[in-house]
């Protein structure tokens, strides 16, 4: 496989970090090398927050994504003005279209259009925002097994949110589909 | 024992309790403020001490006390917090009392900002602290290796009965890898704790701490005593990892994730047929000097990369002894060096014909070597 750096974006309360988190430790599950390094500083929640994840079946020398990520996951608009530019030729940007209504009008760069929160709310449960992106991702990326994934957030959860998985498994399973309707 | 994900800082905190750290004392300072967070969480659970002190000069004092008294113990900040605690890293080196401090750097100086920096390398390896003592200095790039030195530099403060310092940087603190908590890594035979202030019983003379000789003699005796120590630092404690030397012109020198950063510059390069070594000093007290000895002939240059403005440069020179010319590049106040900055720099020194000038915006500054004839030999 290539290198997969990807940069998750958004606003404080949206999951970004999880996000970067499930898709390290699915990472780290599938034998591969892995870094996860997120933004820092005086954030709060509905402030802008970013982390940068690489996934190789090397060992990852920089930890930093500096203007070479290979996908973008955006889930505001600031971060989609913010990122875009950092995408390499070729790259993916996945927008949460749910909240950002402008398209990427960089050329050479596909973009795939998911209405996270819409679908999430769908199935019952805004929280599952995330999911619904990760699912997208991870069907149009193919960086990670969708098992590990789901595996991880499982591991995540713990016994006492067990009771969440379906609804999870439900939301990825749709991230994924939109993903796939979109590109066909 | 398999992999986890972890966070620097929480990797910090895990491999001196599997070290058998049993005390810590610290005051919170982003981006280190998950060490004392995991440290109140874990140590209890295995019959440890954790305080939140006033302020971090209390926070190193109890460090003194308690390694006084026998335990295993460890302090950390960040760079105006360490700058804060460096009387009491004075007295306990006087004191000849083992400890390990941790430095999660942020950019200086005074408050200055909280993202990641190299900036207190000469705070680190000079010593912020009045007298004539060194630190044991860790500069760890991963943080697999944080785990490790970690882990080694309890024994080693043991070993030396001094202070050591793991010096990292806000990246490494921030930043998730996979880490493997080794059973293997070297142990060392260690004295016996005979200093420690446990109490006489009425059995035994009392045994006192102090870091104050007023006598000149004893005092110059006493510093003669802690000479002998880093001398033997110097030969047996010098870490050094080196990549590609053989055949390369330039050879960056650079610590910490600074040398990641140049190892993904040193990719870039090697794809336009570009062959660069790399130095990275893992101890930078004692400084590897060895290494810059040796160097194969085709080595040429010397680039430094750092994130502060260059306070590895003396060490550089030190163990250059003159032989080649040295120019630096890096990013500071917080800003990361990119690849394609070292990448650049590399470029423009293979290009130049004189090694000189500076790259407006990127803290470039070129450096020659001292007796190498050029008029502008050792400008600083």
């Amino acid at each position: 496989m290539r290198t997969e750096k990807c940069i998750l974006a958004g606003f404080g309360g949206q999951g970004i970090m999880l996000m970067g988190q499930l898709l390290a430790q699915a990472a780290l599950d599938d034998g591969l090398e892995v870094s996860w390094l997120p933004s820092y500083g005086p954030e709060m929640r509905g402030g802008t927050a970013n982390c940068s994840v690489i996934i190789s079946p090397e060992p990852i020398p920089s930890p930093v994504i500096a203007h070479d990520a290979t996908s973008l996951i955006v889930m505001n608009l600031p971060s989609m003005e913010k990122f875009v530019p950092d995408v390499v030729p070729g790259g993916f940007v996945l927008v949460n279209s749910s909240l950002i209504e402008e398209k990427v009008t960089r050329s050479h760069v596909e973009a795939i259009y998911v209405p996270c929160n819409e679908i999430a709310q769908e199935l019952g449960n805004a929280k599952m925002t995330n999911m619904v992106m990760m699912g997208a991702f991870v069907e149009v990326t193919k960086c990670v097994r969708p098992e590990s994934v789901l595996g991880a957030l499982e591991h995540k959860l713990g016994e006492r949110k067990a009771h969440l998985m379906d609804g999870n498994r439900a939301a990825f399973a749709r991230g994924a589909e939109c993903a796939v309707a979109a590109r066909a | 024992m398999p992999r986890t994900l972890m966070k620097g800082n929480e990797v910090i905190g895990a491999a001196a309790i599997r070290a058998g750290c049993r005390a810590f004392f610290g005051y919170p300072i982003t981006p280190q403020t998950e060490l004392p967070e995991y440290m109140a969480a874990q140590l209890p659970k295995v019959g440890g001490v954790f305080v939140q002190a006033e302020s971090e000069i209390a926070a190193i004092n109890m460090v003194y006390g308690a390694s006084g008294s026998g335990a295993r113990v460890m302090t950390s900040s960040s760079s105006p917090g360490i700058a804060l605690k460096q009387e009491g890293i004075s007295y306990i080196a006087g004191a000849e009392l083992p400890c390990v401090i941790v430095n999660v750097m942020r950019g200086g100086p005074g408050l200055g900002g909280i993202q990641p920096s190299q900036s207190d390398y000469f705070q680190a390896t000079r010593g912020g602290g009045n007298g004539d003592y060194r630190l044991l200095v860790y500069a760890p790039a991963s943080l697999q290796e944080l785990a490790d030195l970690v882990q080694i530099a309890f024994d080693k403060a043991d070993y030396y009965r001094n202070p050591v310092m793991v010096l990292a940087d806000g990246m490494l603190g921030q930043m998730m890898e996979p880490v493997e908590f080794r059973d293997d890594l070297p142990r060392m035979e260690l004295p016996a704790k005979d200093f420690a202030a446990t109490g006489t019983m009425g059995e035994r003379a009392p045994r006192v701490i102090n870091s104050l000789y007023l006598k000149p003699e004893e005092l110059e005796e006493h510093i003669h005593r802690l000479f002998a120590k880093y001398e033997a630092m110097k030969v047996n404690e010098p870490l050094v990892e080196t990549v590609g030397l053989e055949g390369a012109e330039i050879v960056v020198v650079a610590y910490g994730t600074t040398a990641r950063i140049v190892r993904s510059a040193m990719a870039t390069l090697a794809e336009e047929g570009i062959h660069i070594g790399l130095i990275r000093p893992i101890t930078l007290f004692p400084y590897p000097m060895g290494v810059f000895e040796t160097l194969p002939d085709s080595v040429r240059q010397l680039l430094v990369v750092e994130m502060s403005m260059g306070q590895m440069i003396d060490d550089v020179r030190i163990a250059n002894e003159g032989r080649l010319p040295i120019s630096f590049v890096g990013r500071t106040g917080g800003m990361v060096p990119t690849p394609a900055l070292v990448a650049e720099r590399v470029r423009e020194l293979l290009g130049a014909t004189a090694v000189g000038g500076a790259t407006e915006g990127s803290g470039a500054t070129a450096y020659q070597g001292v007796g190498t004839g050029s008029t502008t030999g050792g400008a600083r």
